[in-house]
């Protein structure tokens, strides 16, 4: 049983960044929504405390999963092949040989590659905003409405990065790199 | 416009605004390096992620300068929050239409 490093790093990015952020985004609406609207309850200073490390491990993990994307995963898929190469190991070639694939690539990841740069964008800004403002966010309650519509646009675009993602790597997955071994076959 | 007992507003609109205007900077800015032959070359910054390096780099560059310079300007304020809400909307939903390739191409 074996995965290559550039697997693990596609695994990291995809499943690692992008997955986590997706299910924090839920938390987040719901908190700002819950302890935030102008009749809720006073959020106790922890609540507060968690909300501000919760928001900012958002972004940190909302940057992460774009620039391990541009940086990392994406130049491995856009490398172009040698003459007579096997495109297996080019995924956006790979995609783009194929009249029923093509779109996962001029569809799927021309616009996974942008859209996903929204979520970090919009989740930075609704971090500083919370710093900024914490529970007096309840009297600037059109602050707090268009904070959560970014939130909410985030959890739009880093779903349709993350459905495109899947589905690329459905059909072109990324291979190549060294080989990890996870099993020998005599560890059975 | 300032109300009393309640912070300014400026600075949580000044931060929603260029989060707005970022976003819609990274869709023009990525159609502008995919009609442009000239332009999208200007644009490989890092030449193994070719020109999405500087989309993205010019992009988020334009949404901190916007920022910096809101917060400079708005930051002790209170501002029509509702409107500058609702213009930042636009811009963000505007932003995830324009990046959507079949609407992209049309320009």
């Amino acid at each position: 049983m074996e995965l290559t490093t550039r697997a693990v790093w596609t695994l990291i990015h995809g499943m690692g960044f992008g997955g986590l952020y997706l299910l924090a985004c839920a938390g987040a609406i719901v908190e700002l929504w819950r302890r935030y609207s102008p009749r809720a309850p006073l959020a106790a200073d922890r609540d507060e405390a968690f909300l501000r490390v919760w928001l900012t491990a958002m972004a940190v993990v909302a940057w992460l999963a774009v620039l391990s994307g541009a940086y990392i995963v994406y130049p491995w898929y856009r490398a172009m092949p040698p003459a007579m190469a096997n495109l297996a190991d080019y995924p956006q070639r790979l995609l783009m040989s194929n009249p029923a694939t093509v779109g996962w690539h001029s569809l799927g990841m021309e616009w996974k590659e942008h859209v996903a740069w929204l979520a970090p964008i919009s989740i930075t800004m609704a971090a500083a905003v919370f710093f900024r403002y914490g529970r007096s966010l309840r009297e600037h309650s059109q602050l707090r409405n268009i904070v959560l519509a970014f939130v909410c646009i985030s959890l739009i675009a880093a779903g349709i990065a993350g459905f495109f993602g899947a589905e690329i790597d459905v059909h072109a997955p990324l291979r190549g790199g060294s080989t990890i071994v996870l099993m020998q076959e005599g560890h059975r | 416009m300032n109300t009393a007992g309640v912070s300014p507003n400026g600075s949580g609109a000044a931060a929603v605004l260029a989060a707005g205007i970022g976003s819609f900077a990274l869709a023009v800015i990525a159609i502008a390096a995919d009609r442009i032959s000239g332009f999208g070359k200007l644009m490989i910054f890092y030449p193994p992620t070719g020109p999405l390096s500087g989309v993205t780099t010019s992009a988020i560059a334009v949404w901190l300068t916007v920022w910096a310079f809101l917060e400079w300007r708005w930051r002790k304020k209170s501002v029509a929050s509702g409107k500058i809400a609702a213009a930042a909307l636009l811009l963000l939903i505007l932003s995830v239409l324009l990046t959507f390739p079949p609407l992209a191409d049309l320009f």
